[in-house]
């Protein structure tokens, strides 16, 4: 067993009782709810007759049934707008803060939460969504749940768990440009596969993960669930203070800060922490990572071809043979020139602000292929208005994306941005499960915003390092500083 | 479609005939596609189960399929539920009629999620859960029972499968204390023991 880990030592902290089943109760820190798995919940509840515990630990947002284009009320949907009141009203009876729509700090929930300075370092986060281990990437041990446990912590501020194993997952060196935080992702769940961390934690360090920025940590946590991993985490460090310092619910500058920032530093694995596993990763040999299939583990380089069975390890035949019906692709076929129909730039793995910078250095002076249905949707209202303040939205619409309000938009398809028939996304979403994206029979390609921008300019799958060595043609930009930041992001 | 009263109370055992899904890493996305998570009940989701799946093969699905209607033991093979923690995917398999699932594996939200409506997960060998997909695709007729006790499923055929279910789990289910709501709201003290020494939750106001 693990010991000395950044998620022994939360997990000790956060230790409430054992339970005869041989389970841990462990204490919640954050509780995140939003209105697709909450309803349920309080409906629960009413029913046990118990309140909330902990109302002022719970935070509230609307995210997955919003749609994208007029934000009016009442929604066009009615099933949409009954669960958003239904959230308000739940919300408003508990005196649980709502985040809503129009309030400046609406957003997908895993955006909005470290934004705000609501995920800290140190924590235990749940949230009914399974990307709720995007926050991880503070230090906080982050995992989503189902319904009957969100119930289960508005109760009690609390859940039944079972300790998991720890795995390091070390990355040396440092990305090459035109490489992102998405690409080593989705690089790592192409080596260790969809199921390989099951029954894991995957602690995220190494010299390439102490270079990133609190983003590129968010992503790389975001889909430590789709490798199996439950929760991902990176150790919290100066990145990690210098992101919370002087955000809304971060600790106030003073004494409280420094002690914050002493307890923090205290949880980090130490030099002598002991891994149930432990792999390693060079992220300089790593390139633009593009899925061909419909599993995320399921991932080559863009200039690799499509895998034939024989490339496969047997286990891995039935799905791949899925793949390549569903998919309609050959194996052995390249992946770059795949032409695709529509681009999604957004969602809680890559929606923040450093994602539409790298998608806007792309498409900066460049045009959307003729036929291409191209958007970018930013994560929060937060980043929407700081997007375009750089000037952002201009530059993307002057490219021929549209450019929308704050939502879940087209990752899952729960609100009106969805694929039409056999359409083919170039996504910056994380999953490519069949249908995921809202038609039985569409098909999604997962890549970085920027190798999403370069399909967008180009028609069809293309290789962003091609795009960002050849300058454009001429530049649209209406803003110069926007050019600067668009071309270096921090 | 007829389904029995949902789990309640102790959950000892399985009795009925199995359904087979065969593929490794089902998402919950294809048990329950997200455009029928717009709800803010669990009710009518039965009738949803594996809708995209089920539509594409036009009653060909081994859910759609006469001889497996009423199944209570669902068969599968790894990584079973893998993605999106939404509980509506157990909940459409329980309205369905499934009250145990038996696969080689399971993802973690999926199995506490299961867990926590009283529907066991049990795992067996690649090979264990093969033959019992071949055995109920050629005979689906045959009933089992499955025992939370000692994990083993038996035919009405006398035939006995061992499997595993985690100490945790099993006791669980058998107490009845599967769903852990009363448990954890009876420690009030210690959640406030707990509470008071989270650095956090005092505004960091001591060191």
């Amino acid at each position: 067993m693990s010991a000395g880990t950044l998620y022994d030592k939360v997990w000790e902290q956060h230790r409430v009782a054992e339970l005869p089943g041989g389970s841990t109760q462990l204490f919640i820190g954050l509780h995140l709810i939003h209105e697709v798995t909450s309803p349920q919940a309080f409906a629960a509840l009413r029913d046990l007759g118990l309140g909330v515990r902990h109302p002022e630990r719970t935070v509230a947002t609307v995210d997955h049934i919003v749609p994208t284009t007029s934000q009016a009320r009442p929604f066009a949907d009615s099933l949409a707008e009954q669960m958003l009141t239904t959230l308000e009203r739940n919300c408003g009876e508990h005196g649980i803060p709502l985040h809503g729509l129009g309030s400046g700090r609406q957003g997908i929930v895993h955006v909005i939460a470290p934004e705000l300075g609501l995920t800290q370092p140190g924590m235990t986060v749940a949230c009914g969504d399974s990307h709720t281990s995007t926050h991880g990437a503070f230090g906080a041990i982050a995992f989503g749940i189902g319904t009957s446990q969100v119930r289960d912590v508005l109760a009690s501020q609390s859940l039944s768990m079972n300790k998991l194993n720890v795995r390091r997952i070390w990355v040396d060196g440092q990305l090459q440009s035109g490489v992102y935080a998405k690409d080593l992702v989705l690089h790592i769940i192409r080596s260790l596969g969809v199921k390989g961390g099951v029954g894991f934690a995957y602690e995220f360090a190494g010299p390439a993960i102490d270079g990133f920025s609190m983003e590129e940590r968010m992503t790389l946590c975001n889909m430590a669930i789709e490798g199996g991993a439950r929760c991902g985490y990176v150790n919290p460090d100066a990145t990690t203070f210098a992101y919370l310092q002087g955000r809304p619910f971060a600790p106030p500058a003073g004494l409280a800060w420094e002690r914050a920032v002493a307890w923090w530093s205290s949880l980090s694995s130490g030099a002598d922490a002991v891994f149930d596993d432990e792999v390693r990763f060079d992220a300089a040999q790593i390139a633009p990572t593009v899925t061909w299939g419909i599993t995320p583990g399921q991932g080559i380089a863009v200039d690799e071809a499509v895998p034939t069975p024989d490339q496969l390890h047997a286990d891995e035949r039935p799905i791949a043979e899925e793949a390549y019906r569903y998919m309609d692709l050959r194996p052995g076929m390249p992946i770059v020139g795949l032409p695709v129909d529509v681009c999604f730039i957004g969602s809680c793995t890559n929606g923040r602000l450093s994602d539409l910078r790298a998608a806007a250095a792309v498409a900066r002076g460049r045009q959307v292929a003729a036929g291409i249905r191209a958007f970018v949707v930013p994560g929060s209202e937060q980043v929407a208005r700081a997007a375009e303040a750089e000037g952002l939205d201009q530059l993307f619409r002057a490219a021929g994306f549209e450019w929308r309000e704050p939502g879940c938009s087209m990752c899952l398809a729960m609100n009106p941005d969805r694929l039409e028939g056999r359409e083919i996304s170039a996504s910056s979403s994380n999953r490519n499960f069949k249908g995921r994206q809202g038609s039985a029979s569409g098909r999604t390609l997962l890549m970085s915003p920027a190798m999403v921008a370069a399909a967008a300019v180009s028609g069809h799958v293309a290789d962003v390092r091609k795009l960002l060595e050849t300058p454009a043609s001429r530049s649209l930009s209406p803003n110069p500083e926007a050019v600067l930041s668009a071309a270096c992001p921090p | 479609m007829t389904s029995p009263s949902f789990p309640f109370g102790p959950v000892r055992s399985v009795a009925g005939t199995a359904v087979a899904l065969n593929g490794d890493d089902i998402d919950t996305d294809r048990i329950i596609p997200a455009r029928f998570l717009k709800c803010v009940t669990f009710e009518g989701l039965g009738e949803q189960v594996f809708a995209d799946d089920r539509s594409e093969r036009a009653g060909a699905h081994p859910l759609d399929r006469p001889e497996h209607r009423g199944a209570r033991i669902l068969l599968v093979n790894r990584n079973f539920g893998c993605g999106s923690s939404r509980e509506h995917a157990p909940q459409a398999l329980m309205r369905w009629g499934i009250r145990a699932v038996v696969g080689e594996s399971f993802a973690e939200i999926f199995f506490g999620n299961c867990l926590a409506l009283g529907i066991p997960c049990l795992q067996g060998s690649h090979d264990q859960i093969r033959a019992l997909q071949a055995l109920v695709e050629a005979q689906p007729a045959t009933v089992f029972r499955l025992e939370v006790d000692t994990a083993g499923l038996h035919s009405d055929g006398g035939a006995a499968w061992p499997l595993e279910l985690g100490p945790g789990p099993s006791q669980m289910l058998r107490s009845g204390q599967w769903d852990a709501t009363g448990q954890l709201v009876a420690h009030d003290q210690e959640l406030r023991d707990t509470a008071e020494r989270l650095p956090y939750l005092n505004g960091f106001a001591s060191a």
